[in-house]
């Protein structure tokens, strides 16, 4: 394979852009769902709220593999999601890109959640009364009041997710498979790492072990960035 | 038809009762009783953000909750201007937007308070574009007031307006109030533990005690009855 910028492969950059570009879809998919949650956790006390959370927070504590077997049970073409999909929309989940998006949203939901949550918590809900009281509907008074006091924690969350999307790769092992055409960048990394045989491969590895550490550090510094953003409104 | 129906009671999770019971038709109500008689809760009822567990409240023609008819109107509905104790401006807006939030979402025809008369009696031109926290306490409550009145309210609702300001600043923020109500002549709810605003402002008064009602009557007789430095003041047998 010929040599390209800054000594990785092509396939190598194309699997950094598909890893940026599966994340992202998994934060279009799961961002309005985290919204509502993160919403409800903060401001509503209900039955099965206990149970609600717990379930949110499983992939966080269960084996990667072990959500991608799931997922893939469920969302396989015989399972009961899946079987759904594929009579009702003709859509394919498993072993097709929608796979890693499903299977990186699920993974990164969590995190994405409990930033929201702790956004909405953040605010002074008498505000949101306030704009209620002036005549604002309630989803009126959630996007001019509620959402923009919240965004920089919701920013955060979001990057936060996205980050930990590059890196998934148990749960996108199973359920996406490991397409020799189409790898992610963990993908990408664990190929190279088996077959690291003749001068350079052990160059290659590093290399794309710095192009995941870069990834990794731009994301977490944004994150906390934002973060503290947040921190000096609300003190102000 | 009276002004201002209110027959509510209200149980706290902590399980303090409150019930009031009254009508007023005077212009300004002072709404008056030491701190943690149940007075601001009774604003958040009147004003729909809390739901008593039963009773009825009208204003003027309009019932806005009615347990034993299933009658509950949610805020936005009620045409009511609250003035929060703690002004609650909306901090990522301008004064500007935070005084035509509620402006906007009235109907064209409604809007009878102009932006202009609002800024030039309140004196805010100066800070139309600045951020809340970049304000003084006297203008965070002059801004809390002008957008309250630029909702087109028919009933305003203030909660101790003057509680978090120094004396100095006390006089001039009751002069703006003054002349708010009477330029615009909106019925107002005052809430106070201050005899000496009770006197200056309103025509009667509604002395609230251990959350119930404990007196109603014009100014001089409730505060003849009762002491003056915000004790409970008895009901009359």
């Amino acid at each position: 394979m010929a040599e390209s910028f800054l000594g990785l492969t092509a396939q190598d950059w194309q699997a950094v852009a598909r890893s940026v570009e599966v994340s992202a879809g998994a934060i279009v998919l799961s961002l309005p769902l985290g919204l509502g949650l993160g919403w409800l956790m903060a401001r509503k006390n209900f039955a099965g709220k206990t149970l609600l959370e717990t379930a949110i927070n499983l992939p966080l504590v269960l084996p990667p593999v072990v959500t991608g077997y799931l997922l893939l049970v469920w969302f396989g073409k015989k399972g009961w999601i899946g079987s759904w999909l594929f009579r009702w929309f003709g859509l394919e989940i498993a072993f097709t890109w929608r796979a890693a998006v499903v299977a990186v949203a699920v993974l990164g939901f969590p995190l994405l959640v409990r930033a929201i949550r702790l956004a909405f918590q953040g605010i002074d809900p008498r505000l949101y009364q306030a704009a209620r009281s002036l005549g604002a509907g309630p989803l009126d008074a959630f996007l001019t009041v509620s959402l923009p006091l919240a965004r920089n924690g919701v920013i955060a969350g979001v990057v936060l997710a996205f980050a930990r999307g590059l890196g998934e790769f148990g749960a996108t092992l199973i359920f996406y498979g490991n397409p020799e055409q189409a790898p992610t960048l963990p993908l990408q990394f664990f190929n190279t790492w088996e077959n690291q045989t003749g001068p350079g491969g052990e160059d290659r590895l590093w290399r794309l072990v710095l192009v995941s550490l870069v990834l990794a550090c731009a994301a977490l510094a944004g994150s906390e960035y934002l973060e503290r953003q947040g921190q000096r409104r609300e003190s102000a | 038809m009276s002004l201002l129906e209110c027959r509510c009671r209200l149980r706290y999770p902590s399980g303090f009762p409150l019930e009031a019971d009254f009508v007023t038709d005077a212009a300004v109500t002072s709404l008056f009783g030491p701190s943690g008689s149940g007075k601001t809760s009774l604003l958040s009822v009147i004003a729909g953000l809390r739901r008593p567990q039963e009773g009825r409240i009208r204003l003027r023609d309009r019932v806005l909750f009615d347990s034993a008819a299933g009658r509950n109107l949610p805020p936005e509905q009620r045409r009511i201007g609250y003035v929060f104790q703690d002004h609650l401006l909306f901090p990522h807006l301008s004064v500007r937007r935070n005084l035509l939030y509620g402006w906007q979402r009235r109907p064209a025809g409604a809007r009878v308070v102009p932006l202009e008369r609002v800024v030039q009696v309140l004196e805010l031109a100066e800070v139309l574009d600045r951020l809340p926290h970049t304000l003084s306490g006297g203008q965070r409550q002059r801004v809390a007031l002008g957008r309250a009145l630029l909702s087109g309210p028919e009933l305003l609702l203030l909660d101790e307006p003057l509680a978090s300001l120094d004396e100095a600043l006390k006089h001039r923020v009751l002069d703006y109030v003054e002349q708010i109500l009477k330029e615009w002549e909106i019925p107002t709810l005052y809430v106070t533990h201050d005899p000496l605003e009770v006197r200056r402002l309103a025509q009667w008064v509604i002395a609230v005690a251990h959350g119930k009602v404990q007196a109603v009557g014009n100014p001089e007789d409730v505060l003849r009855k009762g002491a003056t430095d915000g004790t409970p003041i008895r009901p009359k047998n």
